[in-house]
């Protein structure tokens, strides 16, 4: 089971989970593409904030454009979307996950895997971490003229979550979201179905946090950046509060378990990683474009991920939190308030500076995001904040989400290198001086 | 020579907008012990509850074109737009070290990252994101925010050391109301008499009141309206627009004094929406808290930054504005990155081109220099109004 697949000798080699996680995606995807035959109805929302247990109390197939265009971006699509929805007005300086939605849809609406996406009979607009997410909604509304449920996340701009906060969802959820999608869908709401989803969605939590928090081991089985973004497909996607989730992530443990055992690090697209020679933490998303290449040039370098913010963006976990099926909404709730893009600044300070010490990386790399303003605004200052609490160096790199032009590989490796030499001159520093007297 | 009296009014404006070190807001605090400010930025805060506390609201808009932005850049990538890197340059040279507080209301993420980078530069500051409710039920949206206010009177409280009263509040939105009545006013005038009452005199007339007590303000709005009526200013040929896209990050001066001179009469815009956020009066009566919000819910401006539920609505006010103002045409100018405008833009458009109403875009910075290419494309712009408008 833990072995680590590899077809042909220039093939990409993949875990056991990432082609079982592989089959779920295009198995949503089929479905997709199937629901006008199976008269199945859609709601598209975001990643953060998604609230899939509820849209299948409603037996809605949930279709998330975002997972859309970062799809369309590993198979090198999204470039001449973006461009397409640039051709038709909108601005070069905006979010390139809508731009790449957009330029699908007036290519005709054909999914990353090659099927048209149906239409969608509701957006649920889960407002949250995001302010392109409303413009983004109010846009698809336009173009596809169906009910649109406006979810309101208030941001933790103080770092907590109030009762005010939770209760103004709770009451959204109760008076605005829950009656909508029964009328759109016919299916009347049944808050034990609810229940029952929450307490599957637990159990994959529990085996997410334990394959994250795996990194802890030296050397690291996981990458918990370019690994970790296969590992939160799933309960980050169409999945969470399915038993398909709870396999998934049950098998992933055990697979990781496995790895422990035998010593080994993570598997990247070339086989096992070799030695680890560094131990980083990474802040906001990845490069999708090019992928395998960004992921090459730390790998090749010894360097491993052993946490990242990104793998938080749907839904922090390894504090504690799980959805709750005795207090289901007031849970739904909290998990939309507590997603890492809904943090204030000095939570997302706290929580790096955390993962450096807790998991001893050698320091924190941040990847700015062009076109995300929710990450990148105020990344420079969280880079200092973290450098001077942990003491630790910090690096930064500047590419995009799925806009091709935004990703110059010799620039990114070249930083990424003088990263490295950074790091050992850190810890040349620290070494004592041969021969020097005690 | 004498000077006249708008003249010496608009001087006045122009010497206040020009003083990055707020002067006239370190004066107002150091005429009395205790007297505390608190800086907002854009686009809307009740600043009713600030002057209830016996406190100044002091509008912070970033750096213009004369600030030059040393340490701001160190904070963001090129691709963040300019207003929250001159803002960090005002508060780490200390020309804000005299603000007790800032607020920074739920526009963008740019915004909203910047209440927290405050939190962490400056600690000894009251920091506050402030949130308002995207959902405009009273019993939803209206519940949480009323709750919200109520913290942030609390807040203001133990910042003030003492408590606001309902009677405070009260107070306070009369002379709130004034000041609004007011500055309907002056734009009712200016969309009337638009060669009387130029838009670069009007957005200095308007930024005063970001920095003065609102009592002097409204002195000042109506000091202004008796001077300029006196005024003989010969009518243009010029086009009606209305200018949108500049409710956050602000236009260099020279922009909107270029429009004038490309051949526009700006007779409607959204610079400063806080200075008319709110639409009439809001009622004394009753419970001042739930009257701001029932206000905020029910009677205030569009934006970009605000969702509008009812899809047949989207964009209509835009289109309403025109009609209202008698505008010939909509100019977009929306400031580089600015997440908000852009991303609202394709939509606003769409909606103009069903009403058949002409636009352009294009786009600024707070410290953009060359105004020729905007020149040209608002004076062709107004030239091909012109001639449509005689064919």
């Amino acid at each position: 089971m833990n072995a680590a697949v590899a077809k042909a000798t220039h093939e990409v080699v993949k875990d056991g989970s990432m082609l079982k996680q592989k089959g779920m995606m295009a198995g949503h995807y089929d479905r997709l593409a199937a629901a006008g035959e199976t008269g199945s109805k859609v709601a598209c929302t975001f990643v953060p904030g998604n609230l899939n247990e509820l849209i299948m109390c409603f037996d809605l197939l949930n279709n998330l454009p975002e997972v859309n265009a970062i799809q369309n971006g590993l198979r090198k699509k999204s470039g001449s979307f973006v461009m397409e929805a640039e051709k038709d007005g909108h601005s070069e300086d905006v979010c390139t996950y809508v731009k790449s939605d957009l330029g699908m849809i007036a290519r005709g609406n054909i999914g990353p895997y090659g099927k048209p996406l149906p239409d969608p009979d509701v957006l649920l607009l889960s407002y949250t971490g995001c302010f392109t997410f409303m413009k983004w909604f109010e846009l698809l509304r336009e173009r596809y003229n169906c009910e649109t449920i406006m979810l309101h996340t208030p941001y933790k701009g103080d770092g907590e979550i109030t009762q005010n906060m939770r209760d103004y969802m709770v009451k959204q959820l109760k008076e605005e979201v829950i009656p909508t999608l029964e009328r759109v869908s016919g299916v009347k709401f049944d808050i034990d179905r609810l229940r029952e989803y929450l307490r599957e969605s637990a159990k994959a939590e529990d085996d997410l946090v334990w394959v994250l928090q795996s990194a802890k081991n030296k050397p690291s089985p996981i990458d918990a950046y370019f690994g970790g973004i296969y590992y939160i497909g799933p309960i980050f996607g169409a999945f969470r509060g399915t038993e398909d989730a709870t396999d998934y992530y049950r098998y992933l443990r055990a697979e990781v378990e496995a790895r422990i055992q035998q010593g080994l690090g993570p598997v990247t697209p070339d086989g096992d990683m070799g030695e680890e020679k560094y131990r980083l933490v990474v802040e906001g998303p990845p490069n999708y474009t090019s992928f395998r290449d960004f992921w090459k040039m730390f790998y090749e370098e010894g360097a491993v991920v052993v946490a990242s913010s990104y793998t938080k963006v749907g839904g922090v976990y390894d504090f504690g939190f799980r959805h709750d099926p005795d207090h289901p909404l007031e849970s739904l709730a909290d998990y939309c308030l507590g997603v890492y893009t809904n943090r204030n600044l000095p939570e997302r300070v706290d929580m790096l500076t955390n993962y450096v010490e807790e998991y001893q990386a050698d320091g924190l790399l941040i990847n700015s995001i062009k076109s995300c303003n929710s990450f990148s605004a105020g990344q420079l200052l969280i880079m200092r904040e973290v450098e001077k609490r942990t003491g630790k160096p910090a690096a930064f790199i500047e590419t995009d989400l799925v806009d091709p032009r935004y990703f110059s590989p010799a620039n990114v490796k070249n930083r990424l290198e003088s990263y490295f030499q950074m790091i050992e001159q850190k810890r040349a520093s620290k070494r004592p001086a041969v021969g020097a007297m005690a | 020579m004498t000077v006249s009296p708008t003249t010496e009014i608009i001087e006045r404006c122009r010497a206040l907008f020009d003083d990055l070190q707020f002067t006239a807001a370190r004066e107002w605090k150091a005429a009395a012990p205790g007297r505390k400010v608190v800086g907002y930025m854009p686009i809307y805060v009740p600043r009713e509850i600030i002057h209830a506390a016996g406190m100044l609201p002091l509008g912070v808009l970033g750096g213009g074109d004369q600030l030059e932005v040393i340490h701001g850049d160190a904070y963001y990538q090129s691709y963040i737009c300019r207003i929250p890197r001159s803002t960090i340059e005002l508060g780490v040279t200390g020309r804000l070290d005299f603000v007790d507080g800032m607020l920074f209301p739920s526009i963008c993420d740019v915004i909203r990252n910047l209440s927290g980078m405050w939190k962490l530069m400056f600690p000894e500051v009251y920091s506050h994101y402030f949130d308002v409710p995207q959902n405009y039920r009273d019993d939803i949206g209206g519940n949480y925010y009323i709750n919200e206010l109520k913290l942030f009177r609390d807040d203001l409280e133990r910042l003030a050391g003492r408590k606001i009263t309902d009677d405070d509040l009260r107070a306070s939105i009369d002379a709130y109301n004034e000041n609004r009545r007011l500055v309907r006013e002056v734009y009712a005038y200016r969309s009337d008499q638009p060669w009387k009452a130029p838009a670069t005199e009007i957005y200095l007339l308007m930024r005063a009141g970001m920095v003065l007590p609102v009592e002097e303000h409204t002195q000042l709005l109506r000091d202004y309206l008796g001077a300029v009526e006196t005024e003989d200013r010969p009518i243009r040929d010029n086009c009606r627009v209305v200018l949108i896209g500049m409710f956050c990050e602000q236009p260099p001066f020279n922009l909107i004094k270029s429009l004038e001179l490309a051949g526009c009469y700006v007779v409607d815009d959204d610079l400063l929406l806080v200075t008319r956020w709110l639409i009439g009066d809001v009622p004394l009566e009753g419970d001042p808290i739930e009257n701001l919000a029932k206000a905020f819910l029910h009677h205030s401006e569009d934006t970009s930054a605000k969702y509008e539920p009812d899809a047949a609505e989207k964009g209509k006010y835009l289109v309403r504005t025109v009609k209202r103002t008698g505008a010939e045409g909509v100019i977009f100018a929306a400031p580089s990155f600015c997440d908000p405008a852009l991303l609202d833009r394709p939509m606003l458009q769409h909606v103009l081109k069903d009403a058949d109403i002409p636009y352009i875009a294009f786009k600024y910075a707070e410290n953009s220099g060359q105004m020729q290419p905007i020149r040209e494309q608002a004076g062709t712009f107004a030239d091909s109004i012109k001639l449509w408008s005689e064919s």
